[in-house]
């Protein structure tokens, strides 16, 4: 923590007020980060102590494919770099063209969802859904947690599009968006984590 | 609804008017290929499998570090300060439960066989 | 239609559950019957619930944790009452029952008193010790207060509608798995759990915000009271330990719901993953609830020393030290479960570290008062009373944390957690409230009943828990039922001795606060400053304002209040008044905790068309408050003068205490 020393040497106005509420805003999003990671790790930690939990289910070698998790990592890239340009845009205070970046950052996330999804009704098929043993009970629970973030991540983009469609790009809208990316940019990491521990290990 | 007027003259805070696409694009091209080099080892098995694990790991945490730094717009400037503390502290806590719970839980299945 | 919802979750089962039952009704019935009556509906909604005024919320907090302290005391007299007579029979109540009596007693004072009574002194001081006028997230504060009530009244309907956990407050798999428990009452403890968890996480990420950001201008971190350095240190470690909780509870959820296999015996499950998780936050908990509770002793003995608390300094670092530690060595909770020797020594020398910071902060307030002018009012009464028996309890501890001491779950441990959690954090929870009661309401409480609890409280623990110490070296386990060893009846009945005491402690804490509502004209403390206090609190009116600070003071060093009176300037009047920008008043606390308690029991009784709705109403809640960005008001500066002229000011110095 800074140790800054606040100097108010009058009462604060009100454009003051805004710009503290939304500073007060972000630090706070970003502690919650800080803790949705502790989550995270303490899901990676129980998925590698069980990963070999298979209890004679079918083997992590024949359920995970290269091709497919290097096409969902591309996918959440790609998002980063449009939410990024939307970003862009919002600085240029370019609502239209802050509207169309959104939408195609949501629909990479939407493909991202829906690979997975697809993955994981292709394993639940297969026999190997989330009760067939620890390790794979583990496996649905740290990558679906974070398919919940960022499916909670798109119906946010949404609503976000609404309000900037509605009431423009003021402070607060803008702060909004900022969070959003926060966020938006918090699950690619932990996405990172997941290809790193989970997948790669895994086929290797 | 729109805000008042006095508001939305507010200045948008200079850590966003600086992020402009060219920061994003260095961060792309750099993640991309520390995502190219482990999925491109795993696919070849170029290494051996254990220097392969090492790679991964190096390329994942210099993977975030690059999010962080491209993405997340974290800087060493005071204004990034609270926040870099902030996770400093999420990352040592993040260390000793992860390694602690490893380090606990295969120490007892070793025990167990 | 209503899930595993039938007539036979009723308790018809025995006259024992029944009567619980039909207590908890009518208390409700009571309450809502009286505030009819009486025609305060409106007044209740808009002054206090749907308040976001941090002073009321935490009156709110305070008022759940006590009322929740009765229950859990009656459930601890139960058991008493119980081990009193079970020997070689049955006693009066069946096995199933005595468990879950356990179950919630731990439950209820771990999440439901502690945790509510803890954040609402956080609520009613920190901000103003800090010198700010509200919290960071004014509607989460209050959203969290709700979600917390939600869970207690989990626990609550527990005992009218089904039946509550019998697997121990931890909840240890595999026997709190679907296979070896397929009632609904694990299912209520999850939720509660998880209710509680969330509203404490968001808490501390509230709190934590508002002390880095919202200070006075001109107070460094290392000006900071002491109770606000344990708040900050109390939130970081709720924000970074609790994630850890809700992971063991919602994993422990899905292995039910679901049938995933993460604790499970066979299949792949690993039970001991379980216990590291719940001790990855349950460690750290207990210096969530203590931490504070040390705060309040340090402003405590400062106040009634008269004199500048002895080594701030190392008294921070202290505490900072306290939490660094605490999240590290979570592996002594579960010493026995056979880990190699190279990690049990790891975390057998790890633990008794904690120590030196802890003597360091005891003896900061020996010496303080050393040489001190010390007054014994109440609240140092309960200090005095937590620095000679908390020696006990760390001495014990210290026995625990000799791995190859077989005294592992006897009632050696129960005794000595409750020797640091009464002591440790209750007493200080009571130190508080008797020392800021005044701060909240504008009257002190009355002295006489005070002592009195206080003398009952400490004698009830000593007599309570003394011989669970002997019964526990006699090898005594814990949680027993009946038994059939005659030797150990006699420690048995003292111990309910004891908590005869320790009930007569709390009919006097109650007739305390109706002797002094009814004698509030003769203890009002038109100052503000009963006590002569050193702290920024003490600077604003009691009550205060909703506003708390008129003018926000600048600060140059700790005790800014004392040193503003040892200046001769008293509460600061600055020629013109400005206006002040309040947040409003949101219903979306209230619904969001009673759209989170309907979504919990649907999920508890698996009516999944309920939950759709609860959960509904969640998002609809946190919708409604999520693009408001200027839900506040203005209260216009002749308003402002107007109140703070009506203030009596203290005069320079007040000299002493009254007693």
């Amino acid at each position: 923590m800074t140790d800054t020393v606040i100097t108010a040497g009058h009462d604060e106005t009100a454009a003051e007020a805004a710009e503290r509420a939304i500073d007060e805003k972000t630090y706070g999003f970003w502690i919650y980060l800080m803790s949705d990671a502790i989550i995270f790790a303490l899901l990676f930690a129980t998925f590698v102590v069980m990963s070999h939990n298979t209890a004679s289910g079918p083997d992590s070698h024949t359920l995970f494919r290269l091709p497919y998790t290097f096409a969902e990592t591309i996918l959440l890239l790609a998002s980063s770099t449009t939410l990024g340009c939307s970003n862009a845009a919002i600085a240029a205070g370019q609502r239209g063209r802050t509207l169309t970046w959104l939408g195609v950052t949501s629909l990479l996330g939407l493909g991202f969802v829906t690979m997975e999804i697809s993955e994981f009704y292709g394993m639940a098929v297969a026999g190997a859904g989330p009760s067939r043993n620890g390790f794979l009970s583990a496996f649905f629970t740290l990558v679906g947690t974070h398919g919940i973030h960022l499916s909670i991540g798109l119906i946010w983009i949404v609503l976000l599009g609404c309000e900037v469609t509605l009431r423009g790009l003021n402070p607060f809208v803008v702060s909004r968006l900022y969070r959003l990316g926060l966020f938006w940019h918090f699950l690619v990491i932990v996405w990172i984590g997941i290809f790193s521990v989970v997948y790669l290990p895994e086929i290797l | 609804m729109a805000a008042p007027p006095r508001l939305s003259k507010m200045p948008i805070s200079p850590r966003r008017r600086q992020s402009t696409i060219k920061g994003y694009l260095v961060g792309v091209v750099l993640a991309l290929v520390l995502t190219a080099i482990p999925f491109g080892l795993v696919a070849t098995r170029a290494l051996r499998p254990i220097q392969i694990f090492v790679v991964i790991g190096i390329a994942a945490i210099a993977q975030a570090v690059v999010h962080l730094r491209y993405f997340l717009h974290l800087d060493l400037k005071p204004s990034s300060q609270n926040k870099l503390i902030a996770l400093c502290f999420a990352g040592v806590v993040l260390f000793i439960l992860f390694g602690g719970t490893l380090w606990i839980m295969f120490n007892l299945n070793y025990r167990k066989m | 239609m209503l899930g595993k919802l039938t007539i036979d979750a009723l308790p018809f089962y025995s006259g024992i559950a029944m009567g619980g039952a039909l207590i908890v009704v009518f208390a409700v019935l009571g309450v809502v019957a009286l505030v009819t009556w009486l025609g305060q509906w409106r007044y209740l909604w808009t002054e206090w619930l749907t308040s976001l005024d941090h002073k009321r919320i935490g009156v709110m907090y305070v008022t759940l944790a006590l009322l929740m302290l009765v229950r859990g005391f009656i459930d601890a007299l139960m058991m008493r009452t119980q081990q009193a007579v079970a020997l070689n029979s049955d006693g009066y109540l069946p096995p199933g029952h005595f468990d879950q009596i356990f179950t919630s007693h731990a439950t209820i004072m771990v999440f439901f008193v502690a945790i509510p009574f803890l954040v609402g002194l956080f609520n009613v001081v920190v901000p103003q010790q800090i010198g700010a006028r509200r919290l960071a997230f004014p509607f989460m504060n209050s959203a969290c207060l709700w979600l917390t009530a939600a869970g207690a009244a989990l626990v609550m309907i527990s005992l009218v509608i089904g039946k509550f956990s019998t697997a121990g407050w931890n909840a240890y798999p595999p026997y709190s798995e679907a296979q070896f428990n397929p009632d609904v009452g694990v299912d209520y403890w999850i939720w509660a759990v998880l209710l509680s968890a969330i509203g404490s996480m968001l808490t501390g990420i509230n709190f934590l915000v508002t002390i880095v950001k919202r200070r006075a201008p001109g107070m460094r971190l290392m000006m900071m009271p002491l109770f606000t350095w344990a708040t900050l240190c109390t939130n970081i470690l709720m924000v970074f330990a609790f994630p850890s909780l809700i992971v063991a509870a919602a994993l422990l959820g899905l292995d039910r719901y679901l049938g995933m296999h993460f604790f499970t015996d066979g299949d792949g499950g690993n039970v001991m993953n379980y216990v590291s998780l719940f001790w990855i936050w349950g460690h750290p908990d207990v210096y969530i609830l203590i931490l504070p509770a040390f705060g309040v002793y340090s402003e405590v003995v400062a106040t009634f020393s008269g004199r500048r608390i002895f080594g701030y300094e190392s008294l921070v670092y202290s505490t900072a030290a306290i939490t660094v530690l605490s999240l590290v060595v979570w592996l002594h909770h579960f010493l026995t479960m056979g880990a190699g020797s190279d990690v049990n020594a790891f975390f057998g020398r790890a633990a008794p570290l904690i120590a030196v910071p802890t003597a360091v902060t005891i003896f900061g307030w020996l010496f303080t008062m050393y040489r001190g002018r010390v007054q014994f009012t109440v609240p140092m009464l309960f200090t005095l009373g937590f620095i000679v028996t908390f020696v006990i309890g760390g001495m014990t501890g210290a026995l625990l944390a000799v791995v190859p001491v077989d005294i592992h779950d006897t009632t050696f441990l129960v005794a000595h957690f409750h020797n640091l959690l009464i002591p440790g954090a209750l007493f200080g929870y009571f130190a508080g409230y008797q020392y800021w009661f005044p701060k909240a309401f504008g009257f002190r409480l009355e002295e006489k009943w005070g002592r009195r609890a206080f003398w009952a409280w400490i004698v009830g623990f000593c007599l309570a828990f003394i011989p669970l110490y002997i019964l526990g070296f006699m090898g005594m386990p814990q949680r027993l039922n009946r038994y059939y060893d005659p030797g150990w009846q006699p420690y048995l009945i003292v111990a309910e001795c004891g908590a005869l005491f320790i009930l007569c402690g709390i009919i006097f804490l109650a007739v305390q606060l109706a002797a002094s509502i009814r004698n509030r004209a003769a203890l009002a403390v038109p100052t503000g400053d009963p006590w002569d206090g050193r702290t920024l609190e003490w600077a604003t009116a009691s009550p205060p304002a909703a506003y708390n600070f008129a003018v926000v003071p600048h600060v140059h060093g700790i005790d800014p209040w004392w040193a503003m009176k040892q200046a001769g300037a008293t509460a600061p009047r600055p020629a013109r008044f400005h206006d002040i920008i309040m947040p409003d008043n949101s219903s979306a606390g209230v619904v969001l905790g009673a759209m989170s308690f309907v979504f919990a029991f649907a999920m508890i009784w698996q009516i999944w068309w309920l939950a759709a709705v609860g959960a509904l109403g969640i998002f609809a809640a946190v919708l409604s408050q999520t693009f408001r960005d200027h839900a506040e008001h203005r209260i216009p500066a002749s308003e402002v003068e107007a109140i703070e002229s009506r203030r009596i000011l203290a005069p320079a110095l007040v000299s002493g205490a009254p007693t």
